[in-house]
Protein backbone atom coordinates (compact mmCIF):
# COMPACT_ATOMS: atom_id res chain seq x y z
CA UNK A 1 0.00 0.00 0.00
CA UNK A 2 0.86 3.44 -0.54
CA UNK A 3 1.87 4.22 2.97
CA UNK A 4 3.01 7.96 2.77
CA UNK A 5 0.67 11.09 2.85
CA UNK A 6 2.84 14.42 1.23
CA UNK A 7 0.77 17.74 1.74
CA UNK A 8 3.26 20.88 -0.50
CA UNK A 9 1.48 23.40 -2.33
CA UNK A 10 0.71 22.40 -6.07
CA UNK A 11 1.86 26.14 -6.83
CA UNK A 12 3.97 29.05 -5.52
CA UNK A 13 5.25 32.37 -5.85
CA UNK A 14 9.17 33.14 -6.16
CA UNK A 15 10.48 33.74 -3.20
CA UNK A 16 8.04 32.17 -1.24
CA UNK A 17 8.61 30.30 2.17
CA UNK A 18 6.30 27.31 1.66
CA UNK A 19 5.81 24.94 4.52
CA UNK A 20 5.89 20.91 3.26
CA UNK A 21 4.19 17.98 5.27
CA UNK A 22 5.28 14.49 5.31
CA UNK A 23 3.92 11.63 7.10
CA UNK A 24 5.06 7.94 6.98
CA UNK A 25 3.41 4.67 7.70
CA UNK A 26 6.28 2.87 10.03
CA UNK A 27 5.88 1.18 13.37
CA UNK A 28 9.32 2.38 14.62
CA UNK A 29 10.10 -0.24 16.76
CA UNK A 30 12.89 1.02 19.24
CA UNK A 31 14.62 -1.98 19.55
CA UNK A 32 14.72 -2.19 23.65
CA UNK A 33 11.09 -3.03 24.45
CA UNK A 34 10.26 -6.65 24.77
CA UNK A 35 7.34 -8.62 23.35
CA UNK A 36 4.70 -10.99 24.97
CA UNK A 37 7.35 -13.84 25.03
CA UNK A 38 9.77 -11.81 27.18
CA UNK A 39 12.23 -11.67 24.36
CA UNK A 40 13.28 -8.40 22.95
CA UNK A 41 11.70 -7.15 19.46
CA UNK A 42 14.13 -6.39 17.16
CA UNK A 43 14.40 -2.85 15.99
CA UNK A 44 12.88 -1.50 13.40
CA UNK A 45 12.82 1.87 12.84
CA UNK A 46 13.33 4.37 10.24
CA UNK A 47 17.04 5.89 9.84
CA UNK A 48 17.20 8.71 7.75
CA UNK A 49 14.67 10.93 6.08
CA UNK A 50 15.50 13.33 3.06
CA UNK A 51 14.12 15.54 0.65
CA UNK A 52 15.87 16.94 -2.50
CA UNK A 53 14.58 19.79 -4.50
CA UNK A 54 15.91 19.03 -8.07
CA UNK A 55 18.36 17.38 -7.58
CA UNK A 56 19.68 19.08 -4.69
CA UNK A 57 19.11 18.08 -1.02
CA UNK A 58 16.85 20.89 0.80
CA UNK A 59 16.26 19.00 4.34
CA UNK A 60 17.65 15.70 5.93
CA UNK A 61 17.40 14.28 9.43
CA UNK A 62 18.40 11.15 10.99
CA UNK A 63 15.79 9.58 13.03
CA UNK A 64 16.26 7.59 16.45
CA UNK A 65 14.44 5.06 18.15
CA UNK A 66 12.64 7.72 20.58
CA UNK A 67 10.88 8.79 17.50
CA UNK A 68 6.97 7.86 17.88
CA UNK A 69 5.19 5.47 15.65
CA UNK A 70 3.83 6.93 11.84
CA UNK A 71 6.88 9.75 12.52
CA UNK A 72 5.36 13.52 10.72
CA UNK A 73 7.65 15.80 9.68
CA UNK A 74 7.45 19.42 8.62
CA UNK A 75 9.52 22.03 7.43
CA UNK A 76 9.69 25.02 5.73
CA UNK A 77 11.62 25.73 1.83
CA UNK A 78 12.05 28.78 0.03
CA UNK A 79 10.39 28.64 -3.41
CA UNK A 80 13.09 29.62 -6.20
CA UNK A 81 12.27 27.50 -9.07
CA UNK A 82 10.15 24.57 -10.63
CA UNK A 83 10.30 20.98 -10.29
CA UNK A 84 9.97 18.00 -8.11
CA UNK A 85 10.22 17.48 -4.82
CA UNK A 86 11.55 13.93 -3.83
CA UNK A 87 11.01 12.50 -0.14
CA UNK A 88 13.28 9.63 0.60
CA UNK A 89 12.97 7.20 4.20
CA UNK A 90 15.19 4.65 4.49
CA UNK A 91 15.72 2.47 7.41
CA UNK A 92 16.25 -1.26 9.04
CA UNK A 93 15.25 -4.28 7.16
CA UNK A 94 15.67 -2.53 4.16
CA UNK A 95 12.93 0.05 4.38
CA UNK A 96 12.60 1.96 1.57
CA UNK A 97 10.36 4.75 0.65
CA UNK A 98 10.32 7.44 -2.45
CA UNK A 99 7.68 9.63 -3.63
CA UNK A 100 7.73 12.72 -5.13
CA UNK A 101 5.44 15.77 -5.86
CA UNK A 102 6.02 18.81 -8.80
CA UNK A 103 5.90 22.19 -6.83
CA UNK A 104 5.33 25.15 -10.12
CA UNK A 105 6.63 28.12 -8.92
CA UNK A 106 6.24 31.07 -10.65
CA UNK B 1 -4.36 34.42 26.57
CA UNK B 2 -5.95 32.30 28.74
CA UNK B 3 -9.29 33.80 28.81
CA UNK B 4 -9.24 33.71 24.94
CA UNK B 5 -8.32 29.84 25.03
CA UNK B 6 -11.18 29.39 27.67
CA UNK B 7 -13.81 31.53 25.40
CA UNK B 8 -12.77 29.07 22.59
CA UNK B 9 -13.17 26.26 24.51
CA UNK B 10 -16.46 27.08 25.17
CA UNK B 11 -17.03 28.05 21.26
CA UNK B 12 -16.56 24.87 20.30
CA UNK B 13 -18.54 23.01 23.23
CA UNK B 14 -21.61 25.52 22.45
CA UNK B 15 -21.09 24.95 18.11
CA UNK B 16 -20.79 21.22 18.70
CA UNK B 17 -24.05 21.54 20.93
CA UNK B 18 -25.96 22.83 18.19
CA UNK B 19 -26.28 19.94 16.50
CA UNK B 20 -28.46 18.13 19.63
CA UNK B 21 -31.42 19.67 21.89
CA UNK B 22 -30.56 22.44 23.60
CA UNK B 23 -29.45 22.32 27.72
CA UNK B 24 -27.87 18.96 26.14
CA UNK B 25 -24.72 18.70 27.65
CA UNK B 26 -23.54 15.60 25.73
CA UNK B 27 -19.96 16.26 23.22
CA UNK B 28 -17.70 14.76 21.64
CA UNK B 29 -14.49 13.59 23.57
CA UNK B 30 -12.58 15.74 21.13
CA UNK B 31 -14.16 18.88 23.13
CA UNK B 32 -11.94 17.22 26.14
CA UNK B 33 -8.65 17.50 24.49
CA UNK B 34 -6.05 19.77 24.26
CA UNK B 35 -5.49 22.19 21.46
CA UNK B 36 -2.60 20.52 19.81
CA UNK B 37 -4.40 17.72 20.22
CA UNK B 38 -7.00 18.65 17.80
CA UNK B 39 -5.25 20.58 15.17
CA UNK B 40 -3.61 17.63 14.93
CA UNK B 41 -7.36 15.50 14.10
CA UNK B 42 -8.27 18.29 12.60
CA UNK B 43 -5.09 18.53 9.89
CA UNK B 44 -5.55 15.51 7.62
CA UNK B 45 -1.46 16.02 6.93
CA UNK B 46 -1.16 15.83 10.29
CA UNK B 47 -4.02 12.90 11.73
CA UNK B 48 -2.17 9.42 11.19
CA UNK B 49 -5.48 8.40 10.58
CA UNK B 50 -5.28 9.69 7.53
CA UNK B 51 -2.52 6.90 6.47
CA UNK B 52 -5.47 4.35 6.72
CA UNK B 53 -8.30 6.00 5.12
CA UNK B 54 -5.66 5.95 2.32
CA UNK B 55 -5.12 2.44 2.77
CA UNK B 56 -8.44 2.02 2.64
CA UNK B 57 -9.44 3.62 -0.47
CA UNK B 58 -7.00 1.22 -2.59
CA UNK B 59 -8.64 -1.47 -0.33
CA UNK B 60 -11.91 -0.14 -2.04
CA UNK B 61 -11.35 -0.22 -5.01
CA UNK B 62 -9.29 -3.63 -5.26
CA UNK B 63 -11.15 -6.94 -6.54
CA UNK B 64 -10.91 -9.35 -4.06
CA UNK B 65 -12.37 -13.23 -3.25
CA UNK B 66 -13.68 -15.58 -6.06
CA UNK B 67 -16.41 -13.43 -7.17
CA UNK B 68 -13.53 -10.88 -8.20
CA UNK B 69 -15.43 -7.87 -7.11
CA UNK B 70 -14.18 -4.56 -5.10
CA UNK B 71 -16.35 -2.47 -2.76
CA UNK B 72 -16.21 0.06 -5.52
CA UNK B 73 -18.07 -2.16 -8.25
CA UNK B 74 -21.06 -2.20 -5.88
CA UNK B 75 -21.52 0.67 -4.44
CA UNK B 76 -20.50 3.97 -5.83
CA UNK B 77 -17.79 6.23 -4.75
CA UNK B 78 -18.40 8.43 -2.09
CA UNK B 79 -21.84 6.45 -1.11
CA UNK B 80 -20.80 5.56 2.54
CA UNK B 81 -21.61 9.11 3.72
CA UNK B 82 -23.43 8.29 6.85
CA UNK B 83 -23.67 5.02 7.09
CA UNK B 84 -20.86 4.90 9.61
CA UNK B 85 -23.25 7.35 11.93
CA UNK B 86 -26.14 4.03 12.09
CA UNK B 87 -24.05 0.86 12.90
CA UNK B 88 -24.75 -1.06 14.40
CA UNK B 89 -27.70 -2.10 12.62
CA UNK B 90 -29.64 -5.29 11.65
CA UNK B 91 -28.10 -7.04 8.38
CA UNK B 92 -30.32 -8.02 5.44
CA UNK B 93 -28.43 -10.80 4.65
CA UNK B 94 -28.65 -12.81 8.37
CA UNK B 95 -31.28 -10.83 10.00
CA UNK B 96 -29.10 -10.36 13.14
CA UNK B 97 -27.47 -7.14 14.36
CA UNK B 98 -24.06 -6.37 12.96
CA UNK B 99 -21.74 -3.25 13.38
CA UNK B 100 -19.88 -1.77 10.85
CA UNK B 101 -16.66 -4.04 10.81
CA UNK B 102 -19.41 -6.70 11.18
CA UNK B 103 -21.36 -5.58 7.75
CA UNK B 104 -17.61 -5.17 5.86
CA UNK B 105 -16.87 -8.28 6.42
CA UNK B 106 -20.80 -9.80 5.69
CA UNK B 107 -20.15 -8.20 2.61
CA UNK B 108 -16.68 -10.01 1.48
CA UNK B 109 -18.20 -13.13 2.86
CA UNK B 110 -21.51 -12.97 1.15
CA UNK B 111 -21.08 -10.62 -1.98
CA UNK B 112 -17.19 -10.75 -2.55
CA UNK B 113 -16.73 -14.41 -1.69
CA UNK B 114 -13.48 -13.84 0.12
CA UNK B 115 -12.22 -14.67 3.32
CA UNK B 116 -13.68 -12.23 6.43
CA UNK B 117 -11.07 -10.29 7.75
CA UNK B 118 -9.66 -10.48 11.57
CA UNK B 119 -10.72 -8.77 14.23
CA UNK B 120 -8.32 -5.49 14.82
CA UNK B 121 -6.36 -6.98 11.76
CA UNK B 122 -5.01 -3.57 9.35
CA UNK B 123 -7.27 -3.97 6.49
CA UNK B 124 -10.54 -4.34 8.05
CA UNK B 125 -9.71 -1.21 10.62
CA UNK B 126 -8.39 0.65 6.93
CA UNK B 127 -11.54 -0.01 4.89
CA UNK B 128 -13.65 0.83 8.53
CA UNK B 129 -11.62 4.45 8.29
CA UNK B 130 -12.25 4.95 4.83
CA UNK B 131 -16.03 3.90 5.19
CA UNK B 132 -16.27 6.50 8.55
CA UNK B 133 -14.84 9.06 7.04
CA UNK B 134 -17.14 9.74 4.44
CA UNK B 135 -19.42 10.57 7.81
CA UNK B 136 -17.35 13.32 8.75
CA UNK B 137 -19.64 15.65 10.47
CA UNK B 138 -22.80 13.74 10.21
CA UNK B 139 -25.24 13.32 12.53
CA UNK B 140 -24.76 9.66 15.09
CA UNK B 141 -28.39 8.11 13.73
CA UNK B 142 -28.80 4.55 15.06
CA UNK B 143 -31.86 3.00 12.92
CA UNK B 144 -35.44 3.16 14.53
CA UNK B 145 -35.41 -1.06 14.39
CA UNK B 146 -37.68 -2.36 17.38
CA UNK B 147 -35.10 -5.97 16.71
CA UNK B 148 -32.10 -3.21 18.13
CA UNK B 149 -33.90 -2.74 21.43
CA UNK B 150 -33.41 -6.08 23.47
CA UNK B 151 -29.63 -5.21 21.76
CA UNK B 152 -29.34 -1.67 23.34
CA UNK B 153 -31.33 -2.52 26.72
CA UNK B 154 -28.77 -5.52 26.69
CA UNK B 155 -26.05 -3.04 26.09
CA UNK B 156 -27.31 -0.38 28.92
CA UNK B 157 -26.93 -3.27 31.39
CA UNK B 158 -23.63 -4.03 31.01
CA UNK B 159 -22.64 -0.25 30.81
CA UNK B 160 -23.97 0.01 34.52
CA UNK B 161 -22.57 -3.65 35.70
CA UNK B 162 -19.94 -3.02 38.24
CA UNK B 163 -17.27 -5.23 37.67
CA UNK B 164 -13.93 -6.32 38.13
CA UNK B 165 -11.65 -5.88 41.26
CA UNK B 166 -11.90 -2.31 41.26
CA UNK B 167 -15.35 -2.79 41.45
CA UNK B 168 -16.31 -0.20 38.55
CA UNK B 169 -19.04 0.09 36.28
CA UNK B 170 -18.26 2.02 33.24
CA UNK B 171 -21.20 4.05 33.75
CA UNK B 172 -19.17 5.21 37.44
CA UNK B 173 -16.41 7.04 34.99
CA UNK B 174 -18.42 8.16 31.98
CA UNK B 175 -22.08 9.00 33.40
CA UNK B 176 -20.73 10.17 36.81
CA UNK B 177 -17.60 11.67 36.72
CA UNK B 178 -17.24 12.52 33.23
CA UNK B 179 -14.91 16.21 32.76
CA UNK B 180 -13.16 15.26 35.94
CA UNK B 181 -9.86 13.55 35.93
CA UNK B 182 -8.66 10.62 36.23
CA UNK B 183 -4.85 11.07 37.13
CA UNK B 184 -3.94 13.60 34.83
CA UNK B 185 -6.13 12.73 32.22
CA UNK B 186 -10.21 14.32 31.73
CA UNK B 187 -12.54 11.42 31.69
CA UNK B 188 -14.75 11.88 28.85
CA UNK B 189 -18.26 11.55 28.64
CA UNK B 190 -17.24 8.16 26.07
CA UNK B 191 -19.41 9.25 22.78
CA UNK B 192 -18.35 6.76 20.23
CA UNK B 193 -18.02 9.73 17.41
CA UNK B 194 -14.76 9.02 16.01
CA UNK B 195 -13.93 5.02 15.45
CA UNK B 196 -11.72 3.71 14.43
CA UNK B 197 -9.46 6.33 16.58
CA UNK B 198 -5.74 7.01 16.40
CA UNK B 199 -4.94 6.85 19.65
CA UNK B 200 -1.29 8.45 20.74
CA UNK B 201 -1.18 5.79 23.48
CA UNK B 202 -1.58 2.75 21.11
CA UNK B 203 0.51 4.85 18.24
CA UNK B 204 -1.77 2.86 16.02
CA UNK B 205 -5.65 2.93 14.69
CA UNK B 206 -7.96 0.84 16.50
CA UNK B 207 -11.89 0.32 17.25
CA UNK B 208 -13.83 0.75 19.35
CA UNK B 209 -13.72 -2.63 20.79
CA UNK B 210 -10.30 -2.54 21.59
CA UNK B 211 -11.14 1.00 22.99
CA UNK B 212 -13.63 -1.55 25.33
CA UNK B 213 -11.02 -3.76 26.62
CA UNK B 214 -8.93 -1.33 27.15
CA UNK B 215 -10.99 0.51 30.16
CA UNK B 216 -12.24 -3.18 31.43
CA UNK B 217 -8.26 -4.05 31.92
CA UNK B 218 -7.92 -0.34 33.63
CA UNK B 219 -10.75 -1.68 35.58
CA UNK B 220 -9.04 -5.10 36.27
CA UNK B 221 -12.09 -6.94 34.41
CA UNK B 222 -11.33 -9.77 32.21
CA UNK B 223 -11.73 -8.33 28.74
CA UNK B 224 -14.35 -10.53 26.57
CA UNK B 225 -13.23 -11.99 23.67
CA UNK B 226 -13.01 -10.65 20.42
CA UNK B 227 -16.20 -11.23 18.66
CA UNK B 228 -18.37 -11.70 21.89
CA UNK B 229 -21.89 -10.68 22.18
CA UNK B 230 -21.22 -7.85 24.53
CA UNK B 231 -19.40 -5.21 22.26
CA UNK B 232 -22.14 -5.00 19.65
CA UNK B 233 -24.44 -4.78 22.78
CA UNK B 234 -22.31 -1.84 23.86
CA UNK B 235 -21.93 -0.47 20.65
CA UNK B 236 -25.41 -0.65 19.94
CA UNK B 237 -26.07 0.45 23.11
CA UNK B 238 -23.29 3.87 23.15
CA UNK B 239 -24.40 4.96 19.56
CA UNK B 240 -28.29 5.37 20.71
CA UNK B 241 -26.84 7.54 23.69
CA UNK B 242 -24.77 9.57 21.67
CA UNK B 243 -27.84 9.90 19.10
CA UNK B 244 -27.54 13.36 17.40
CA UNK B 245 -23.55 14.44 18.19
CA UNK B 246 -21.77 14.73 14.88
CA UNK B 247 -18.89 11.99 13.35
CA UNK B 248 -15.42 12.58 13.51
CA UNK B 249 -13.49 9.87 12.57
CA UNK B 250 -10.81 9.05 12.47
CA UNK B 251 -10.41 10.74 15.75
CA UNK B 252 -7.29 11.31 17.15
CA UNK B 253 -7.11 10.73 21.05
CA UNK B 254 -4.48 10.92 23.74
Amino acid sequence: MASALIHAPKTAKRGETIEIKALILHPMETGFRPGTNGKIIPRNIIEHFSATWNGEEVFAMKMSPAIAANPFVSFFVVADKSGTMKFRWSGDNDFLVEEQVAIAVA
Amino acid sequence: MKGLRIFLGLAGVFAASLAVAQGDTRHSGYQDMGPALQKMQDDDTANPGMLFVQGGEELWNAKAGSADKACADCHATGSMKGVAARYPAVAKESGKPVDLEGRINLCRTEHQKAEAFADESRELLQLTAYVARQSLGEPIAPPDDKRLDPLRAHGEALWKKRQGQLNLSCAACHDANAGKKLAGATIPQAHPTGYPIYRLEWQTLGSLKRRLRNCMIGMRAEPYDYGAPEYLALEAYLMQRARGLSMDAPSVRP
